[in-house]
């Protein structure tokens, strides 16, 4: 009995409904002026106490979530004046940070550009959000689509503040992104007559989402890294550091960025990485739990690249806008805040209410979908409750075998059957309760459209990036955006190491910051990165014990297992 | 809401060896960070599609060894359990572009030549957190049948754990990510429409439309934006 007697009921009401919402189609889409009224009122980026003003920094006087606000003016985790920057244990043309789909599509293009490259990621080689990536990704390659329309749908979706130059070059990279990862081999799903198999997605006015069934991430990143590791294994000059993050960006004299500090998690030993260029690719930030909401990302997504640019001077954009998935797992609770592809609905579910009713069309870009279970949920007193304390919605997969016939839920969503079947929950029979989750960060590093950064020899690309999807990111633009981005960057990285001349090594850039943090009255903020979420049960710990990264307000268990048990 | 007063029931794990108490429902590994743990290994997405917290587990009356996904699987009464982190196993050296097959011969075996040397003892299978048919797509393998063993190990995570038991030292799950590379670059079907439009592009067609969208103000593309054609979901 996968759902508790209390939820039965509610579910019932979604069966009894299920054949009049497939005879009467979805509801209408939510018009403009109400859509900005919405979002404005239910969505989480527009709760005021949950933002504060920056006190130093290139942003200084912008507004960012609290729990980003104080990664970003927190301490370094270093003391330049115990850091012998003559030891250089790695010297590199280029050295990338990350290594999701946007440091691995940098490492590759800088290598094939004639740069000798490192890469530091903090887990292993590949362990990133890209793997969780399950519905696919955006290219515009059909003949009914272009560059010019699918830009339309990006800065329509991110509210019209999108840096133009950085919405073109997603819209035009796609078709070829889509080419070179076919090329690597990359198994893009396929129709009988040889064309891609292409699906809508909230917010997109063509079918133009690529899939590998819904392992499009996981099927990317093996191939990426596969191809890393082969390049390396041919003794070309790529190499990687797993478990060793980056700490602190090295500067020259000059102004320009010149290295890292890196640490090794497991014996905690630092090493300096002298290069001549770096590429920041290190993600997202859900593990940072902003306003509590559980998280879709993977461990390590801390935002510790937006840390390591803003310490250097580097300004942010949209810093201040976050993206919650409209289709977290809101039970079982073992999965709370788990990824529920959005590709369920765009291959035919509605989310329902408890009474089995609409309430927006399944297909609103992801800040108006979101916002409108939000609505649901907290004013209208629709949500379905669960034994945990969680509040939820339905969404009806079972639609979708029959609007499409049967086996198309197991053909299409092998990854979604499996993950709920392991808790008895069978969604090809029974709908699936969610919630909006964290998902994205939005904004991030400022860059140009060639994926530098105003600091020189400082390139960023993928999530940690903002700018290109204005305020909401459209659904399978993010995988996207890791290949275009991270291709320009590898290329500019490279064309940047040929040319620059470093400096001596300096980590005055740490110094300073100290005395901005002590003049601001910031000592008591927390050391960053973050590196790591701490989930270890708290009371576990003897006092004066100093555990790895901060502790979290957020665990997996903790009150929320008093909730639930 | 009576469940949420029902009282707390807690289980007896132990993690190599050593007894913890913890309360029921929550997975190996946030069992884990429940005694304490602050895992630097052996997690990854936590939620089933990296692969890095591959664990075996078995009971303490119960000495057959299983295996699962910490960040996917409940613990229970008296399960005993260990975390297996990835580890890499032994690949061959490739270039994806060589890997084009020829009419009679079998790349995967040239690439892989042990692969002969499997006996089907299923433990490849048995081990699998994916429940995938391991042993069936080594077989495809062994016939060079790239097709099948795309088919049958789409869904592998690469943890790792079929290399970690096979008593004769073969690399499944390589084997397998090696038939994927070769079939999507040399045998799946090309998509002219994707290949026009990148030449398309390239070609400069759409600069002007972009240029022109590109200088447009907020107000004016929310308009092209309201009244833009949308293509039905199919």
């Amino acid at each position: 009995m996968p759902y508790p007697a209390s939820m039965e009921e509610s579910k019932r009401k979604v069966e009894e409904t299920r054949p009049k919402r497939l005879e009467k189609g979805p509801a209408d889409r939510i018009p403009a002026e109400e859509r900005d009224a919405l979002v404005s009122k239910f969505h989480p980026d527009f709760i005021k106490e949950q933002f504060r003003e920056l006190r130093i920094g290139a942003n200084k006087g912008a507004h960012a979530p609290l729990e980003i606000a104080d990664l970003l003016e927190g301490n370094s985790r270093i003391d330049p004046g115990r850091i012998d920057l003559d030891k250089v244990d790695h010297d590199v043309d280029v050295l990338v940070i990350g290594c999701g789909g946007a440091g691995g599509a940098a490492s590759l293009l800088a290598e094939e550009n004639g740069a000798s490259v490192l890469i530091s990621s903090k887990l292993r080689l590949g362990d990133a959000n890209t793997i969780g990536a399950q519905a696919g990704t955006q290219a515009c390659d059909r003949p009914n689509d272009s560059p010019a329309i699918h830009y339309l749908d990006i800065v329509g979706g991110g509210h019209y503040v999108n840096v133009p130059e950085l919405a073109e070059a997603l819209a035009k990279d796609s078709p070829d992104v889509i080419k070179w990862l076919e090329e690597l081999g990359v198994n893009w799903d396929k129709e009988p007559d040889n064309s891609y198999h292409e699906l809508s997605g909230g917010g997109a006015s063509r079918r133009r989402m690529h899939s590998c069934r819904d392992y499009t991430g996981l099927e990317e990143m093996r191939v990426i890294r596969d191809e890393i590791r082969q390049r390396n294994m041919h003794g070309r000059k790529i190499d990687w550091l797993e478990f060793e993050p980056a700490i602190e960006l090295i500067m020259d004299g000059k102004g320009q960025v010149a290295g890292a500090i890196l640490m090794n998690l497991e014996t905690k030993q630092m090493s300096i990485v002298r290069a001549k260029a770096v590429v920041i690719a290190t993600g997202g930030m859900g593990r940072t739990h902003i306003q509590g909401f559980p998280t879709t990302n993977h461990y390590g997504a801390t935002a510790d690249g937006l840390v390591l640019a803003y310490r250097v001077g580097c300004p942010l954009i949209h810093i201040d806008t976050m993206q919650y998935h409209p289709t977290g797992a809101a039970f079982p609770p073992q999965i709370l805040g788990f990824l529920v592809t959005e590709k369920v609905r765009t291959l035919g579910a509605e989310v329902v209410n408890c009474d089995g009713e609409q309430f927006a069309h399944p297909l609103e870009a992801r800040d108006t979908e979101a916002s409108a279970e939000i609505r649901e949920c907290k004013e209208r007193g629709k949500g379905v409750p669960t034994p945990t304390g969680e509040v939820g919605l339905w969404l009806d997969s079972p639609m979708i075998d029959i609007k499409r016939g049967e086996g198309t839920i197991q053909r299409e969503l092998p990854a979604m059957v499996r993950q709920f079947g392991r808790f008895n929950i069978d969604i090809t029979k029974e709908p699936m309760l969610v919630y909006p989750t964290l998902h994205y960060q939005n904004g991030g590093i400022a860059i140009k459209a060639d994926a530098s950064t105003p600091i020189p020899g400082l390139f960023a690309a993928g999530e940690c990036e903002g700018g290109v999807h204005g305020r909401n990111r459209l659904i399978g633009n993010s995988t996207l955006d890791l290949f275009v981005f991270g291709r320009r960057a590898g290329r500019a990285a490279a064309q940047w190491a040929r040319e620059v001349k470093l400096g001596k090594l300096t980590l005055d850039h740490v110094r300073k910051w100290h005395r901005e943090i002590k003049e601001a009255g910031l000592e008591e903020m927390p050391v960053s990165p973050m590196l790591l979420p701490n989930y270890a049960r708290q009371e576990r710990y003897v006092p004066g014990f100093q555990p790895l990264g901060q502790v979290s307000p957020y665990t997996p268990f903790g009150d929320r297992a008093v909730r639930w048990i | 809401m009576a469940e949420v007063a029902k009282k707390v029931q807690m289980l007896d794990i132990y993690i190599m060896g050593k007894r913890y108490r913890v309360p029921e429902g929550l997975t190996i590994q946030s069992a884990l960070e429940y005694c304490g743990y602050n895992i630097i290994r052996g997690c990854g997405c936590r939620s089933g599609f990296c692969g890095a917290c591959g664990t075996i587990y078995n009971f303490t009356y119960d000495p057959t060894i299983r295996y699962a996904l910490a960040c996917q699987t409940v613990v229970q009464q008296n399960m005993v359990m260990t975390q297996i982190p990835f580890f890499p196993a032994a690949e061959a050296l490739y270039n994806v572009e060589d890997l084009e097959p020829k009419e009679g011969g079998n790349k995967l075996a040239e690439l892989y030549p042990d692969i002969l040397t499997c006996f089907g003892c299923n433990n490849c299978t048995k081990t699998c957190p994916q429940d995938l048919e391991v042993m069936e797509f080594m077989s495809d393998a062994i016939r060079g049948d790239y097709e099948k063993v795309y088919e049958k190990s789409f869904d592998c995570l690469l943890c790792g754990l079929c290399a970690a038991r096979c008593p004769q030292g073969l690399q499944p799950y390589n084997i397998a990510l090696a038939a994927r590379r070769l079939r999507a670059a040399h045998l799946a079907p090309k998509s002219q429409h994707n290949l026009d439009r990148v030449k398309e592009i390239e070609e400069g067609q759409f600069d002007a439309e972009l240029k022109r969208l590109k200088k447009m103000s907020a107000d004016e593309l929310r308009e092209l934006y309201a009244k833009r054609e949308i293509e039905p979901a199919l």
